[in-house]
C-alpha cells in the first residue's frame, strides 16, 4: 500500500473500530443462539497443552482440537461435516471450558458434559465410546482395549480409532498405550501426552 | 455448490464494511447496530443455500440497504406523532466512535449523495449496482458519489491529510 492510501486505510478503520465490532458479535452471537441458527459454536481457550479449539452443535461438545492441527483447517472440516454455520460462540461452551480448567488444575478428574458423537462412526465410535471407563490416573493399552470392545484383534484399528479421537483429553485416549507401556501415539503429540498423564499421577 | 465456509469468517472478512455502510445510511447510534446485527441474521440464515460463487460483500451490502430501510421504517413507526420534527440524535453521543465530525459531516450530505458514496465507497459496490439499490441512472449515481467525496473533503479532512 503506497502513502496516498495509507491514511484511507488509517481512516477506515476508525469509522468501524474493533471495540465496537466486538460489542456487535456478541449481539450477533445472543440472537444466533436465541433463534437456533448455528451448525457449531466454538471458542479457544488457554491450557498447559497450548491453545485449545472447543466447538459444539446444540447436541454437546463436539470436538477439541490442538493448535498444531490448524484451527482454520478444523472449523472449515467441522463446516463440511455439520454445516457452514459456524461461529465463534462462547457462552455455549462456558460449560466446557469450566470442567477443563479444573480437569487442568487437579481438581476434576471425570467430565460430566453432553457430548455429540457425530465425528465417530463405526469401530471407532465403539472404541470412543469405551474409553471414558479408563479411569482417571489409569492406563490401558491398544490389546486391552481392542479386547474390551470384543475385538481382540483389532489392535491396529483401535490405535487409529485413538489416533482420530475427535474430542481428546475429554475423552481419554491419552491413557492408552504401546503394551510395551511405551507412549503410542497421540494426536497432540508426545509432549502433550506425557503432559496429561503426569498431570493424572500427580494427582 | 454451496456455502461450505464456516461463517465466522465472513463476520470478521466483511462485519467492518457492513459497518461504515449502515452507519454512513443511517449514522452511527442504535439503529445503525441493529442494521448491522440484522444484516448478518439474515446472511446467517440464508448462507448454507447460498452459491458459492456469490460475490458475498456486494450480497451483504445489498442485505444491509434494505435492513437500513427496515430500521428506518420501524423507527417512524415507534415514534409518536408531533407537530415539532425531532431533532436529529447527536452523532457525537456515540463513544467508541473515533471519528464524530467526519460522520457529522457524512450526515450533513444530501442523502442521494451520502448514500451513493456509503455503498460505492464504502460497501465497494459499482455504481450500476448502486443505481440498482437507490433509483435513477448509474451516472446520476456517479456523480452524487462525487460530489459527496469533494462536500466531504471541504468540510472535513483528518489531520495532515491532504484536502
Amino acid at each position: 500500500m503506497n502513502d496516498t492510501h495509507a491514511p484511507d486505510r488509517a481512516l477506515l478503520d476508525q469509522l468501524a473500530p474493533a471495540t465496537d465490532l466486538a460489542g456487535l458479535h456478541r449481539l450477533l452471537e445472543l440472537r444466533a443462539e436465541q433463534e437456533g441458527l448455528l451448525d457449531v459454536s466454538y471458542r479457544t481457550i488457554d491450557s498447559p497443552l497450548g491453545s485449545l479449539l472447543l466447538a459444539a452443535t446444540p447436541t454437546g461438545l463436539v470436538r477439541v482440537a490442538f493448535d498444531r492441527e490448524g484451527f482454520d483447517t478444523v472449523l472449515a472440516s467441522l463446516a463440511t461435516r455439520l454445516g457452514p454455520r459456524v461461529l465463534r460462540a462462547p457462552a455455549r461452551l462456558d460449560d466446557a471450558a469450566r470442567q477443563l480448567d479444573e480437569y487442568f488444575a487437579g481438581t476434576r478428574t471425570a467430565f460430566d458434559l453432553p457430548l455429540d458423537r457425530a465425528l465417530s462412526t463405526g469401530f471407532r465410535g465403539q472404541v470412543h465410546t469405551y474409553l471414558p471407563q479408563i479411569a482417571y490416573g489409569h492406563t490401558a493399552s491398544y490389546g486391552q482395549v481392542a479386547a474390551a470392545v470384543g475385538n481382540p484383534g483389532a489392535v491396529r484399528a483401535v490405535g487409529s480409532a485413538c489416533a482420530t479421537n475427535p474430542l481428546p483429553v475429554v475423552v481419554p485416549c491419552h491413557r492408552v498405550l504401546r503394551s510395551d507401556g511405551s507412549l503410542g501415539g497421540y494426536l497432540g503429540g508426545a509432549k502433550a501426552k506425557t503432559t496429561l498423564l503426569a498431570l493424572e499421577h500427580a494427582a | 455448490m454451496s456455502m461450505q465456509q464456516p461463517f465466522e469468517h465472513t463476520v470478521t472478512a466483511h462485519g467492518p464494511t457492513v459497518l461504515r455502510v449502515v452507519r454512513a445510511v443511517l449514522g452511527p447510534g442504535p439503529d445503525a447496530d441493529d442494521a448491522w446485527a440484522e444484516t448478518f441474521l439474515a446472511a446467517l440464515r440464508a448462507w448454507p443455500d447460498l452459491p458459492a460463487d456469490t460475490n458475498v460483500q456486494a450480497w451483504l451490502v445489498r442485505v444491509a440497504h434494505r435492513k437500513a430501510i427496515d430500521v428506518t421504517r420501524g423507527a417512524r413507526r415507534r415514534a409518536q406523532p408531533t407537530d415539532i420534527l425531532p431533532e436529529r440524535p447527536a452523532t457525537t453521543g456515540l463513544p467508541d466512535s473515533a471519528e464524530p465530525d467526519l460522520w457529522a459531516a457524512v450526515a450533513a450530505l444530501p442523502e442521494r449523495q451520502r448514500l451513493s458514496l456509503a455503498y460505492h465507497y464504502l460497501g465497494g459496490l459499482r455504481h450500476t449496482e448502486t443505481a440498482e439499490l437507490i433509483g435513477g441512472s448509474p451516472e446520476a449515481v456517479r456523480r452524487a458519489a462525487a460530489d459527496g467525496i469533494r462536500a466531504l473533503r471541504r468540510t472535513y479532512a483528518p489531520e495532515g491529510a491532504p484536502r
